[in-house]
């Protein structure tokens, strides 16, 4: 096992083509041989090494917390004197049931696939987990994408959760409140999620550009003020669901809905493509456009770019702007795509994973798409391991946080497991403090 | 000797550029009072019947007797209007006169006296109860907003305060519960705050890494962690959230003032202790060779450590200091308010309390300003939700977040962080 079959390979190329370069520029050395380059690769600080190493202090970080805090095992261990082999067994046999249940909850269930082969159905079940983790991808890649492109001009999108209620509401309002063919009606309900986002991120943008407001704190404010707009708004007359008292709304009609893409069986839908697609729009947008172009000149020095002529106020709210509406189409995602219907709190964590998906995937679209399709897979294998084996799903928000932290300072990981500099050495800087 | 007899004039050197503020913003805030004393003239004043009265209790109910102080609202608010509108037009004609600041503030104080009589109109408002109830929400907010004022004064952005709150507050309602200690509790939450200024500290300064990234970072963090303890270790066991708290503690003498003792000197330690906390910080940042070193280092780093200052050494030790004095508000959520622990209980303040830092422009007398304003918008819902005034509660409770974004866009305009807040230092 190498950990670029486990890591996300599209980081790979620009890392591997230094040594070969090098070696190019130098004709009297013979080329290493393949597999000598492919250890010395891995004893490297490059992105895919550090994000699997990430991947596995996390899930160590998890798997000591899973041990210190049940029940059975700490029992076990009270009595490690005189049974240490039982106490490392128990423990062992634990985490192992948990991370077991992670696996066959958010990729597929070995028992159920054993199941199809020998009776020739049931091969829903066998795609239900990896439908469920695309299913959950879906939104984190599209607001991920959102929040990866406000770090390449410095802005520090934490307003997700906000952006993904007004999002989500706006595509509820057009689900129920117009009645069109699903030609028309659903590109309509796209196209106001991205709205609704969009409004809810040009506020912050605005404010920052006319008035200096610190876009992390209006943000977060924001994140509040979506919040208790959406419960309002939950018990009064055209969202609310009629002839009911719960705090729900009206459930938007299969025009407005993003079709299944296998069938019914299985929950992933043409919000996926839209969200592939986005993040493929992104990643022209910065890498090829010269709007992304003045994004990331404006990010890395805005004085450089008044020099050059930008306009570093329109570029804040364009970007926040632009950046709210991805995030926005995350909220239509979740509402067209699997819940048709809006509850108080709507959104869940999806906001705030998505700067820990941007952070996961250095700010670029298909770092994004990997790390998205991760930390679904933390979740969705999380929600069976909570059934399961019975620790809390949260267990995935500490792995994930760990993660990120190692992901956000790579020097960290070099020192504790002792590789040698490369790609990844570098710090990610992304933010200014309160006066840029 | 000679460092502290320049500190005072350091001060004075910062004053003027520690809030620019645009002539165009301060007729604006003038038009502001104007507009204010039109709803207080139109809706509160003549929008309510001549006979209608709003009643204050002005002491708890038992103890205290100073009689309810019952009044018109219509021939209240009509006066209060035209003096609010009287406060705003010099606004508007001399923006560069002194004290401008302090007539606006004024003026919003009249408003809120007025709006406070029309939300009471034909019916009571425990005055006293709900004074008593702002300075309780604000002591979380003091106790961020120090922790925020101690990291970014050495030019470190601590915005893990939320985490370090929850922390506080988790770890702060175990331990008290476990040993049956309340002052355990608290230094539990101290050290719980300690842990994470620390780990914040040491990827920011060991390894430069972006601070707003760790400190985002270390919220998902502790959120997580703390969700997870709560349902693995909290819920099957309630001896260990036990929802132990504080009780009010009066201060001897002061606590007999009509209307006042009750409201400020009977207060839990957590707020006495925020306010001792408030003047030693004052005291130590504008009067100290501690506070001009950590000032300096976070201005102009290189400057210090050239004149001697180990710059990391300060800054590793204002950011746990920070950490711990955060984890200490963090107790407050439980062993200082309600006791009992549950997930996410912090609710944003710990960012609420940054923007009270920013609002006092790094000076704890205005963050002590801004803390109150917003403890008292979060008093503010709960009594207005049983005055029945008319608002869904749901708007109620936004208003401390409304309050500080307006707070951050438009009253402070463009405040002068510590010139190298944020950005990491290297020798070379």
């Amino acid at each position: 096992m190498t950990a670029a079959e486990v890591t996300p390979g599209g980081e790979l190329p620009p890392e591997e083509a230094k040594p070969e370069l090098q070696a190019a520029g130098a004709p009297p050395v013979p080329p290493a041989p393949a597999w000598r380059r492919a250890l010395r690769w891995m004893g490297e600080a490059n992105l895919a090494v550090v994000t699997f190493l990430a991947v596995v202090v996390g899930l160590l970080v998890g798997a000591i917390l899973i041990v210190v805090t049940t029940p059975a095992t700490l029992h076990a261990w009270s009595n490690v004197g005189s049974a240490p082999g039982h106490a490392l067994g128990v423990s062992f046999s634990t985490v192992g049931n948990a991370y077991g249940a992670l696996f066959a909850g958010s990729v597929f269930s070995p028992s159920a696939v054993g199941h199809a082969i020998s009776t020739g159905s049931g091969w829903t079940v066998v795609f239900t987990p990896i439908s469920e983790t695309l299913v959950s991808a879906t939104p984190l890649i599209l607001a991920g994408t959102g929040v990866a492109l406000g770090f390449s001009t410095g802005v520090f999108n934490i307003g997700g959760q906000g952006q993904l209620i007004a999002g989500a509401l706006a595509a509820t309002y057009v689900g129920f409140g117009v009645h069109l063919p699903i030609g028309i009606h659903l590109p309509l309900v796209i196209l106001a999620g991205a709205a609704g986002g969009a409004v809810a991120g040009f506020i912050p943008g605005i404010l920052k550009a006319r008035t200096g407001a610190h876009e992390v704190i209006v943000t977060i404010m924001l994140n509040y003020i979506f919040l208790y707009l959406l419960n309002y708004l939950l018990t009064t007359a055209p969202l609310q669901q009629p002839g009911q008292s719960n705090s729900i709304s009206r459930t938007v009609p299969g025009s407005a809905r993003l079709p299944q893409l296998f069938g019914n069986g299985l929950r992933v839908n043409l919000g996926l493509i839209v969200a592939l697609a986005v993040a493929a729009g992104a990643s022209w947008l910065m890498r090829k456009s010269t709007l992304g172009f003045e994004f990331k000149v404006i990010g890395a020095n805005p004085s450089a770019g008044r020099t050059a002529g930008m306009d570093a106020r329109r570029a804040t709210i364009l970007v926040l702007t632009i950046s709210g509406a991805l995030v926005g189409m995350a909220g239509m995602s979740t509402l067209a795509g699997t819940d048709f219907f809006l509850s108080s709190g709507y959104g869940g964590g999806n906001g705030f994973n998505a700067i820990t998906v941007a952070l996961l995937g250095r700010n670029r679209p298909v770092g994004v798409v990997f790390g998205s399709l991760l930390f679904a897979a933390l979740s969705t294998g999380g929600r069976y391991m909570q059934s399961t084996s019975g620790i809390p799903i949260d267990l995935t928000s500490v792995i994930q946080a760990v993660i990120v932290f190692l992901v956000a300072t790579p020097a960290l990981v070099r020192e504790i497991f002792r590789l040698r500099e490369a790609g990844a050495g570098k710090i990610l800087l992304f933010t200014k403090g309160w006066g840029g | 000797m000679s460092v502290v007899a320049l500190a005072p004039e350091n001060e004075e050197l910062t004053a003027p550029e520690g809030r620019i503020v645009s002539v165009a913003r301060v007729r604006g805030m003038g038009v502001f009072l104007v507009l204010l004393a039109v709803v207080m003239f139109g809706p509160f004043g003549l929008g309510v019947a001549a006979h209608v009265h709003a009643t204050f209790l002005l002491g708890a109910p038992p103890a205290t007797g100073v009689a309810p102080l019952s009044l018109p609202v219509r021939w209240v608010s009509v006066p209060l209007a035209l003096v609010c509108a009287a406060l705003g037009c010099p606004l508007w004609a001399r923006p560069h006169g002194r004290g401008r600041f302090l007539l606006f503030s004024l003026g919003v104080l009249i408003f809120l006296w007025s709006f406070l009589g029309w939300a009471a109109r034909g019916g009571e408002l425990n005055f006293v109860d709900m004074l008593a109830e702002s300075l309780a929400y604000s002591t979380p907010l003091l106790f961020g907003s120090m922790s925020g004022m101690m990291c970014e004064r050495s030019g470190v952005v601590n915005i893990a305060i939320e985490g370090q709150f929850l922390a506080g507050a988790f770890l702060g309602a175990m331990i008290s519960s476990a040993t049956n200690n309340l002052w355990l509790g608290v230094f539990s939450g101290a050290v719980a705050g300690a842990i994470f200024g620390a780990l914040l500290a040491f990827l920011a300064l060991r390894y430069g890494a972006d601070q707003i990234i760790v400190g985002v970072v270390i919220v998902a963090f502790c959120t997580g962690l703390t969700n997870f303890l709560t349902e693995q270790v909290l819920s099957p066991d309630q001896n260990l959230n036990a929802g132990l708290t504080f009780s009010p503690f009066g201060i001897p003498l002061l606590d007999k003032i009509p209307v006042l003792g009750p409201a400020v000197f009977d207060q839990n330690y957590f707020f006495y202790g925020a306010i001792v906390l408030l003047v030693v910080i004052h005291v130590g940042l504008f009067k100290t060779r501690w506070g001009l070193r950590a000032r300096a280092v976070g201005e102009h780093p290189r400057a210090a450590e050239t004149v001697g200052i180990h710059v990391l050494s300060v800054r590793y030790r204002n950011v746990i200091m920070g950490g711990v004095i955060a984890g200490i508000g963090g107790a407050w959520f439980t062993i200082g308010n309600v006791g009992e622990f549950s997930a996410d209980m912090t609710a944003g303040l710990g960012y609420v309390a940054l923007a009270a830092m920013i609002f006092g422009r790094w000076r704890p007398f205005g963050a002590l300003g801004a803390a109150l304003l917003f403890g008292f918008s979060v008093s503010l819902q709960s009594f207005l939700a049983v005055l029945n005034v008319g608002i869904p509660s749901p708007f109620l409770s936004m208003a401390p977040y409304v309050i500080t974004i307006a707070v951050v866009s438009g009253l402070v305009g463009r405040v002068r962080p510590p010139a190298s807040d944020g950005v990491p230092y290297s020798r070379e």
